[in-house]
């Protein structure tokens, strides 16, 4: 292939290739072995969903957040609320969830442009205290420490109701996180994408090219809000509860060290990440529910200092290694 | 494409101008009064010392920096409240003296990104990048242009440093100036290869007005039809080659400098 065409090949592109449209049947897949841990895997999609949203940020547009379980939190909030409320009807619901989260996500995107890395970081550390104990104080509304629970969820399409076993929630999440993973492929081949990753690249070349950096940021911090609290949305209507530890900065700082374990800014780590953590979790916290957090600490560690790019990372340097082995073994 | 906006004053010859340009900080002054004009089409060379303020006075004229006082104007226009993205919509381009480049993306990610944002096409979240057709031509011929076409799929921080140089030029170019400012294009190229730099830049369409501080005086010589020599932040004198070649105020600066370093 000549250079140029193999430049032309690099550009990002949101056409799946053959190999992806495999490796998303595998969850189906598990659905089929594994059909009686059908929760866990809701929850692994469900908080997939919320760290892809944290990569379009951190990733590509390289803006660290310490605050987007208030997203989550909100979205969570919005759609038991709504629930409470009398309004079952789930799409609509997580919907609803996702757009309060991205107004807020608007909102707050504007302070949080200002400043550089730390003060952003504080920011949206900030962010994140407020929410949760603005809902802490309304506990009225919320449930305070308590939480909010007893609604129940209507089925999807009229139809499909949520059982006991979770297979309909399954399919539901399953189907959300297909739809917000194919959005934010668009995003980020899109010429906006590559210009976030312009932005974390190179921030001070920008402004000599003409590009106003603040506007592209806040839109990528709200549209990443939005699609926290779709995640957000769907917590509520799958577990039918919310709890305050839902906004927690605790739960904002899990969403980080997913998305870190997995690989930032290639989308795929958020998934693999989150995937890794979650059955981590349930794994260490059966062995040892104390300290399981010990092990996971330890686990971070070994990753960002020996793996860089995270598992996806260090796996991609792996197949290069064993193709170029295979290549020089058979010339 | 030139604007129509010069209906203020002017002359349609001067791309670019100042009117006692000033920059303080403090009880230190870096650009004191400069009185420049810059005429369409111009190989103008911007010469003096270390810490003569050639820098800052790029950096007023592209409005990385407010002046203290004074003013800029593009083609008879008053900028001066303009914002640098401002500017560079209204034909100015700049290149740094220090790599300010996109290290982690591809040479072709890079003028392709430049080239989007002059078109506005930067903030389209719904069309693929690959779909940009006309615009991944136009990056590649640039990219062809320079000499970089070998490199076109790799990261801009695994180039050559001469090759990063290079980039430099195409990222201004890209957006299509009609006043390129030129930061020591040639910075840190052994100087047997900075002739390259500027064949690249000898080869620019001659409507686009060129700025340059370069410090190799045989390439200001090769290169420029008139030359400012700043000494302090202030004028020393204006003129073609052969006068400021043999301008003793000029030699003196210049053997001054050499004579310590």
């Amino acid at each position: 292939m000549s250079p140029r065409s193999s430049a032309i090949e690099r550009l990002a592109s949101p056409r799946p290739r053959p190999v992806e449209v495999l490796a998303w049947l595998l969850p189906a897949l598990a659905f089929f072995l594994v059909p009686d841990n059908l929760a866990l895997g809701v929850s692994i999609m469900t908080y997939a969903v919320a760290v892809l949203a944290l990569d379009l940020v951190l990733g590509y547009a390289g803006i660290v957040s310490l605050g987007h379980a208030a997203f989550f939190g909100v979205g969570a909030y919005t759609a038991g609320l709504l629930a409470v409320q009398g309004w079952k009807e789930p799409l609509t619901g997580m919907l609803l969830a996702g757009a309060v989260s991205l107004a807020l996500g608007f909102l707050a995107s504007f302070l949080v442009v200002r400043g550089k890395d730390l003060t952003r970081l504080m920011v949206t550390l900030g962010i994140g205290l407020v929410v949760y104990e603005l809902a802490n104080r309304l506990s009225s509304v919320t449930g305070g420490m308590d939480g909010l629970s007893g609604f129940e969820i209507g089925p999807i399409f009229g139809v499909f109701s949520f059982d006991l076993y979770g297979r309909t929630a399954w399919w539901y999440v399953y189907g959300v996180l297909i739809l917000v993973f194919v959005l934010l492929r668009l995003v980020v081949s899109s010429p906006f994408g590559l210009s976030l990753r312009a932005i974390r690249e190179g921030v001070s070349r920008m402004p000599a090219l003409g590009a106003s950096v603040d506007h592209r940021l806040r839109t990528a911090f709200t549209l990443s809000a939005g699609v926290t609290g779709i995640a957000g949305g769907l917590l509520a209507q799958t577990t039918q509860f919310v709890g305050i530890d839902s906004l927690s900065v605790g739960r904002s700082a899990d969403f980080l060290v997913m998305l870190v374990l997995g690989g930032t800014g290639r989308l795929y780590g958020a998934l693999i990440g989150t995937t890794v953590f979650m059955i981590a979790h349930d794994y260490l916290a059966d062995m040892n529910p104390v300290y399981w957090e010990f092990w996971m600490g330890l686990l971070l560690m070994a990753v960002v200092l020996f793996a860089r790019g995270g598992v996806v990372g260090a796996g991609r340097r792996l197949l290069q290694t064993v193709k170029t082995k295979f290549a020089r073994a058979a010339p | 494409m030139r604007a129509d906006t010069s209906i203020l004053s002017a002359d349609a010859s001067i791309a670019l101008s100042t009117e006692r340009l000033t920059k303080v900080w403090g009880s230190f002054i870096a650009n004191s009064d400069i009185d420049f004009r810059l005429p369409v089409g111009a190989r103008h060379a911007l010469i003096g010392p270390n810490g003569a303020g050639k820098t800052t006075f790029i950096n007023m004229l592209t409005g990385v920096l407010a002046p203290t006082s004074g003013r800029v104007f593009i083609g008879g226009e008053d900028v001066t409240a303009d914002h640098q993205e401002r500017r560079v919509r209204k034909g100015i381009a700049r290149t740094f003296q220090i790599n300010n480049l996109f290290p982690g993306l591809t040479v072709l990610d890079s003028v392709l990104l430049a080239i989007l944002e002059r078109k506005n096409l930067a903030e389209n979240w719904f069309r693929p990048l690959k779909s940009h057709m006309a615009e991944i031509e136009e990056a590649m011929d640039l990219i062809t242009d320079l000499g970089l076409e070998a490199q076109a799929g790799v990261e801009v921080k695994t180039l050559a440093y001469g090759k990063q140089r290079l980039m430099e030029i195409a990222l201004a170019l890209a957006s299509r100036p009609r006043i390129l400012l030129l930061d020591e294009p040639a910075a840190g190229i052994p100087a047997g290869e900075s002739s390259e730099v500027f064949s690249v830049i000898a080869r620019l369409p001659s409507d686009v007005s060129i700025l340059f501080i370069e410090h190799d005086m045989d390439l200001v010589r090769r290169f420029s039809q008139r030359i400012t020599v700043l000494v302090g932040g202030k004028v020393l004198t204006e003129g073609a080659p052969e006068e400021i070649m043999v301008d003793p105020r000029v030699r003196e600066v210049y053997l001054g400098e050499s004579a310590h370093g």
